[in-house]
């Protein structure tokens, strides 16, 4: 099942410049390792080192944060839309 | 009506609305408790009064004392709040805020006494927090409060805000708010659940890394320490971005209830509708969600009046969450 992912600003550089890219998988942990064997840069900013996400890494499947819907066990199906979005501090503080 | 002593008696005990209209799930009631209500115009005077008497409790600040100064990174709300506050009690405040914030921000500052200091606006709030620990490490006599990690923060919200709501709506099964400091969350999720542990807590967030262009590394990210002390990870349900687009809209639609609020509001109604639609058929809920301010500090973007294309590309540049 092909995903599509949003990278932001910031992690660009790793992709080549690219602000969209596909892979395959049915969770969105299977689709994120695709994506780091292919962009190897994103390893070490998407992942700790204990192959958890780094805290600074919110991923989002249809704008739901995984880390409350499963985690890197969350499914995906195709046409899902994932984006990648650093965590910083919010809004109308 | 009651005669009051001071402005400050007047914040909290907000009302809350039926909004049903506008689920798209005849189960599911929506509620807002209207939060623009409260004195200084939003959710977070509940938090400025609090901030201050707790650093008045602790000794930190003394009442009627001269020159004594506060500084704090804030987008808007607690700015506004806490430059109240600090008009009444005599306290001299410096807000750090970005610079693309929306004008009615800063003058309402301004009317209030209080000081602006920018912080560039493609840093966000990332920055003007940055900006706020900088100047504090160089002026220890002035006073930090930082609600980003104060306990105070969360405090307001679980001594008022959830008895609140859990007294004026018994039976609710979802309570929605926006994620910034996470004080609301935290403080209000951590009273609800205590209640009913069966609570379902949502945060709403802009989806603000797409906007702050100026980070330059994962590693200036930002988890704010009311969030983890609270164990938001934990206490949380849901997580869910809500972009300009739907926030807008939903802001525009809330006037067909009669309500003219904040774009935040709307981000926070659009994650409303979302939950509504997610509750299986034959299944009954009850929507609490938060309207944190009013239309007015808004009114400058357009967002009511002008074309909606242009509105979103528009909100993508300032800060309105």
């Amino acid at each position: 099942m092909t995903v599509s992912i949003r990278i932001p600003t910031v992690l660009r550089p790793q992709t080549g410049g690219a602000a969209l890219v596909a892979f395959e998988g049915s969770t969105i942990g299977e689709v994120l390792n695709q994506m780091v064997a292919a962009h190897p840069g994103l390893a070490g900013q998407v992942f700790s080192a204990d192959g958890s996400l780094h805290k600074f890494v919110n991923i989002y499947v249809n704008d739901d944060d995984v880390r409350y819907t499963g985690g890197l066990e969350t499914p995906v199906a195709s046409g899902d839309e994932v984006s990648i979005l650093p965590a910083v501090a919010g809004g109308a503080a | 009506m009651a005669v009051y002593q001071s402005v400050l008696d007047l914040i909290g005990e907000t009302p809350i609305v039926d909004v049903s209209a506008l689920s798209p799930n005849p189960n599911v009631r929506i509620l807002a408790k209207l939060e623009g209500r409260n004195p200084a115009g939003s959710v977070k005077d509940r938090i400025a009064k609090n901030l201050i008497e707790a650093a008045e409790r602790d000794g930190l600040l003394i009442p009627g004392a001269p020159d004594q100064i506060l500084i704090e990174p804030s987008s808007g709300n607690t700015g506004i709040g806490l430059a109240m506050v600090c008009k009444l009690k005599g306290y001299h405040l410096k807000v750090v805020m970005p610079a693309n914030v929306s004008i009615e921000r800063r003058q309402l500052l301004l009317v209030w006494g209080a000081e602006i200091i920018e912080s560039p606006g493609s840093e966000g709030s990332n920055g003007a927090v940055r900006m706020a620990h900088q100047l504090a490490a160089e002026h220890p006599e002035w006073v930090f409060l930082y609600q980003y990690a104060n306990p105070a923060n969360p405090e307001a919200h679980y001594r008022t805000t959830g008895p609140e709501i859990f007294r004026d709506v018994p039976d609710l099964t979802h309570f929605i708010a926006g994620l910034g400091t996470s004080g609301t969350l935290m403080g209000v999720g951590k009273f609800l659940k205590e209640q009913n542990p069966a609570i379902q807590l949502w945060a709403i967030e802009p989806p603000s890394g797409e906007m702050v262009d100026g980070l330059r590394n994962l590693d200036d990210g930002y988890i704010p320490p009311v969030f983890t002390d609270n164990h938001g990870e934990q206490l949380l349900d849901r997580k869910t971005v809500v972009r300009p687009r739907e926030s807008l809209e939903w802001t525009r639609k809330m006037i067909e209830v009669g309500l003219f609020v904040g774009i935040s509001s709307g981000a926070i109604m659009a994650g409303a509708v979302r939950c509504a639609s997610l509750i299986p058929e034959g299944e009954s809920a009850t929507i609490v969600t938060i309207a944190c301010d009013d239309g007015w500090k808004y009114l400058s973007t357009g967002a009511w009046t002008d074309d909606l294309d242009e509105v979103v590309e528009r909100a993508k540049r300032i800060i309105y969450f």
